[in-house]
């Protein structure tokens, strides 16, 4: 059996050059008169930022590319990211008009990514603060809820202070996109954008439970929002997941991020059927993987990962093993050697069952992408924290937890769907409440 | 296999598709290769006395509508800037090669007697077979007392046209200026002078576009801009209008007409055919796609004439003219209803913003619970439906207009109601 080590740096844009080509001012141009301008355009209603997309588009055919960029950002401050990351296909593009004429919907995402790529070169700021509100807010997190949650509030003329565990800013566009979607200069110039506002501050290195306190926050600044996001993750609960060459995806995809060296297994199998699982095989395939198979305990339907996201692997040269169950990890001389499975299928009450046939798939290297948890646990004093639920904070409507002037958005909460844009759309909503609620202690 | 055969005032060509007088017939070269491609036709471009005219560098301009290239077209450019000699050399050598087309040659000389006997007996000789007074340039020749400058002074058409009757034997064409307020007068002037025909339009004064860098019409020259002549897809409807006047207008009527203005299509064609036209002159959409854009004009004319039963162009040839009415004519009491289609509909919502801002409030939009797609989960979940209101609706065909997908039918309404114009609606004051 053979490994290999790789540098995902050093390897860098040839492995992960990306799957679509960005368009240029003439193909934008020709894309973008494919828009009908629809009134009350369903793509906007399926947005979860609520971007005036048939506008923007507009600007774009007219040559205005600052209107455009600053429509878009309007809407959604980390609309440059959401452009590229964004699962458009059940989104947007998936409501989009032209999608029951030609069967084609207009390149939405690509068009968007255009028009913020080219305003972004400009490097002009379009955002103003509106003058001092005179209150700070806290924000825990600097991920896209944390992120966006600060620039609205900054630009509505609070100051805000971010805290944030690790030593860069981003959140999962950091730590946990693909690579063949973003990079980590992308997503830096984002924030710098982002912060150049005026106004916010990030603390780095600094975590709720153990640099500071819950009640330190709520005592100190006028309101606080949460956007921790998810940091635990989930066990396959099966013998053998302590042995050397079982791994979490989510740290794996942060090294290759982070462009730290790999050892890069022959046989590869992924456990999930997710984005992250997705994208764990096929960046592993990238990296060089002779083998990579997705093995997922339920059908292709039921998969989180969307189709279109599912075809990229099949075409990555992935394999996909639906209705496999997780058995047993074995090892040969103290390491992976293979993974056993059993088959399973849905029952007449539709519940999932094993069918009892077990099958094995060889694999020096096995990776779990079985979903990640809340971590409460490690944010300190229980009786200090808001009200959990089902592994969720538990918000109302207006994002507040059930502590006063305590609010919270993003994957950290019930609500929507765990993507980036839903985390710009929910921190962005919860800045607005805090902004009309005003100052809690003041009442 | 209909017969496409065409017979102007005894000028015979293949087929009724001319190219008109402009670029794509300056040379042989170019009036063999359209030949070659089936072209049943030429206007050479317009021939004028030596010395040549000069040309400016940086000549046309257009205008794109979302996304369409040369939805209009514009040009600076003057009449041939070759030697009368080489002109004519290969207009008799075209004319000696290609004996069954028809080859017709454009004319711009002083408005003097002298010139244009000079000139009509060097172009006889060539063998062609008519000449096309060129009374339409709208840039650089009238500045000199030529072409529109002549076209928009009734006696001077009639003049000139009685000159070049008196001294050829050539059939004679004029063409005329859309730069006019009344196309019917500078028509009937050309009758007067006993023209064999008229051809019609020759290009709009415009400017296409100002750049707003250099902040000068384009196309520009040196920093700066002149108005030129518009033609292509944009002007086909007052081209349509004008040779319908022309071939409605009793003291014109029967002259035969070869029509032009933004012919692109074989259904161009047939419109202009339609309304009066013997023959049809085409140019923007050779200089926008070449000379093979003929085959399909041919090839969908004839077509269309064999689904209709049409054997040959004279049986539909001015068949719409009697239909083309003056306003006070129409019927007061016809009704026609919008229906959408809604299987077709793709909730676009277009026709309900543009009844609800703009017409007469009459499509609803209701909202209905569920996304318009299955797949989306998030977001503002709802889908529209849009109705029309029978009693709001005054069949204007906006909404259909507008629909990108077609969806929209105007439904003639069985009113039982007689037929009432304005003329003796009570509304009419003037009423008989
Ligand atoms: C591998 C992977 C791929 C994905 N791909 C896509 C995709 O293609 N498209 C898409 O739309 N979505 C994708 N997602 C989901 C998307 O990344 C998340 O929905 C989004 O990042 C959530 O934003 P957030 O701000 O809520 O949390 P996060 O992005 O997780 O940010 C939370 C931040 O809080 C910090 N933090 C955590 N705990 C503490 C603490 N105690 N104290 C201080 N700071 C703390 C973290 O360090 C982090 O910076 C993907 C997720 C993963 C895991
Ligand atoms: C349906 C319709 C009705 C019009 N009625 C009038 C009118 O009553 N009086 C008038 O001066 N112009 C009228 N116009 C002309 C417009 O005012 C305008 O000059 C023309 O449409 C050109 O502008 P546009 O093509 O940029 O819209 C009308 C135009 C339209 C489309
Ligand atoms: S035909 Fe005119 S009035 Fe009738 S529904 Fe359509 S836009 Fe409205």
């Amino acid at each position: 059996m053979s490994s290999k080590q790789v540098s995902a740096q050093a390897e860098g844009s040839s492995v992960f050059c990306e799957f679509v080509k960005p368009l240029d001012s003439h193909t934008a141009e020709v894309e973008a008169v494919r828009c009908y301008f629809c009134y009350d355009a369903p793509c906007v209603r399926a947005c979860p930022t609520q971007i005036n997309i048939p506008s923007f588009i507009k600007r774009i055919s007219q040559g205005n590319i600052r209107g455009a960029a600053t429509e878009i950002l309007d809407a959604n401050i980390m609309g440059g990211t959401c452009a590229r990351v964004c699962p458009v296909e059940i989104l947007c593009q998936a409501s989009c008009v032209r999608t029951k004429d030609d069967d084609n919907a207009v390149e939405i995402g690509l068009l968007q990514r255009f028009a913020t790529e080219e305003f972004f070169k400009t490097g002009e700021q379009p955002f103003k603060r509106e003058p001092s509100v005179g209150k700070k807010v806290a924000v825990v997190g600097a991920g896209p809820a944390g992120l966006s949650c600060a620039h609205r509030l900054a630009t509505l003329g609070y100051d805000v202070e971010i805290f944030e565990s690790r030593a860069k800013s981003g959140g999962l566009n950091e730590y946990g996109l693909a690579p063949y979607k973003v990079t980590t200069e992308s997503v830096q110039k984002e924030v710098d954008f982002i912060l150049k506002v005026g106004g916010i501050k990030i603390h780095h290195g600094k975590s709720l439970g153990k640099d500071f306190t819950l009640d330190s926050l709520r005592k100190d600044f006028a309101a606080v929002f949460l956007g921790m996001g998810l940091s635990g993750v989930n066990a396959l609960g099966v013998a053998g997941e302590e042995l050397p060459g079982v791994f979490d995806a989510i740290k794996t995809i942060e090294k290759i991020r982070q462009g730290e060296k790999l050892v890069i297994g022959s046989d590869v199998v992924v456990v999930g059927g997710g984005n992250t699982a997705v994208d764990m095989a096929i960046q592993m395939k990238r990296l060089g993987a002779l083998s990579v198979t997705l093995a997922y305990r339920r059908g292709t339907e039921q998969m989180g990962a969307t189709v279109h996201e599912q075809e990229l692997a099949l075409k990555s040269g992935v394999h996909i093993r639906t209705w496999a169950k997780p058995v047993k990890i074995c090892a040969e001389a103290g390491k992976v050697c293979c993974m056993e499975f059993e088959g399973t299928e849905l029952n007449s009450a539709g519940k999932l069952v094993g069918t009892g046939k077990s099958f094995t798939l060889k694999a020096n290297q096995i990776y779990k992408a079985i979903g990640q948890t809340l971590l409460p646990s490690t944010w300190g004093d229980p009786k200090t924290l808001p009200e959990v639920a089902n592994g969720k904070i538990k918000v109302n409507a207006e994002f507040e937890t059930s502590l006063a002037g305590v609010y919270a958005g993003g994957d950290c909460i019930a609500e929507g769907e765990d993507l980036t844009v839903t985390s710009v759309q929910q921190g962005k909503l919860a800045a607005l409440a805090i902004h009309k609620k005003g100052d809690p202690r003041r009442g | 296999m209909a017969d496409l055969s065409c017979n102007f005032a005894g000028i015979k060509s293949p087929n009724p598709f001319w190219l008109a007088s402009a670029p794509p017939t300056d040379k042989k070269y170019n009036v063999e290769r359209a030949f070659q491609a089936g072209w049943g036709g030429v206007v050479w471009k317009t021939l004028g006395e030596d010395p040549h005219v000069v040309n400016v560098s940086s000549r046309y301009g257009a205008i794109d509508y979302n996304g369409q290239r040369m939805a209009g077209f514009n040009n600076i450019e003057l009449i041939t800037d070759r030697p009368l000699e080489v002109n004519l050399q290969e207009i008799k050598e075209v004319k000696l090669a290609w004996p069954d087309r028809a080859v017709i040659v454009s004319l711009m000389v002083p408005c003097n007697e002298e010139s244009w006997k000079k000139i009509l007996k060097r172009v006889e000789e060539t063998g062609a077979d008519g000449v096309e007074l060129n009374f339409g340039c709208p840039h650089g020749m009238s500045e000199r007392g030529m072409g529109a400058a002549v076209g928009q002074v009734p006696e001077y058409v009639e003049m000139v046209t009685r000159w070049c009757k008196a001294h050829t034997r050539m059939p004679v064409l004029v063409k005329l200026t859309p730069n006019i307020s009344d196309i019917r007068v500078p028509a009937r002037a050309a009758k007067a002078g006993g023209c064999d025909g008229i051809a019609l339009i020759n290009t709009i004064n415009s400017i296409t576009a100002v750049d707003l860098d250099v902040m000068a019409p384009h196309p520009t020259v040196d920093g700066k801009g002149t108005h030129g002549g518009y033609c292509g897809p944009a002007v086909k409807p007052i081209a349509l209008n004008m040779v319908a006047e022309i071939g409605r207008d009793p003291a014109t009527a029967g002259v035969p007409i070869s029509g032009i203005g933004g012919i692109s299509t074989w259904k161009d064609a047939a419109e202009f055919i339609a309304l009066g036209s013997t023959s049809v002159q085409v140019c923007t959409a050779v200089m926008n796609h070449g000379f093979r854009v003929v085959t399909d004009m041919i090839n969908g004319l004839d077509n269309w004439m064999d689904s209709k039963g049409y054997h040959n162009l004279e049986a539909f040839r001015g068949a719409a003219i009697k239909n083309v009415r003056n306003w006070n004519e129409l019927n007061l009491n016809f009704k026609t209803l919008a229906k959408i289609d809604q299987d077709k509909c793709i909730e676009c919502g277009l026709c309900y913003i543009v009844c609800e801002d703009t017409s007469h409030q009459a499509i609803s939009a209701t909202k209905l619970a569920g996304a318009v797609r299955p797949l989306s989960k998030t977001g503002n979940l709802y889908s529209m439906k849009y109705e029309v209101i029978d009693k709001e609706c005054v069949g204007c065909n906006l909404c259909s207009l507008v629909c990108p997908v077609k969806c929209i039918a105007m439904v003639p309404q069985e009113t039982g109601n007689p037929y009432l114009p304005w003329t003796k609606h009570p509304n009419n004051p003037m009423r008989g």
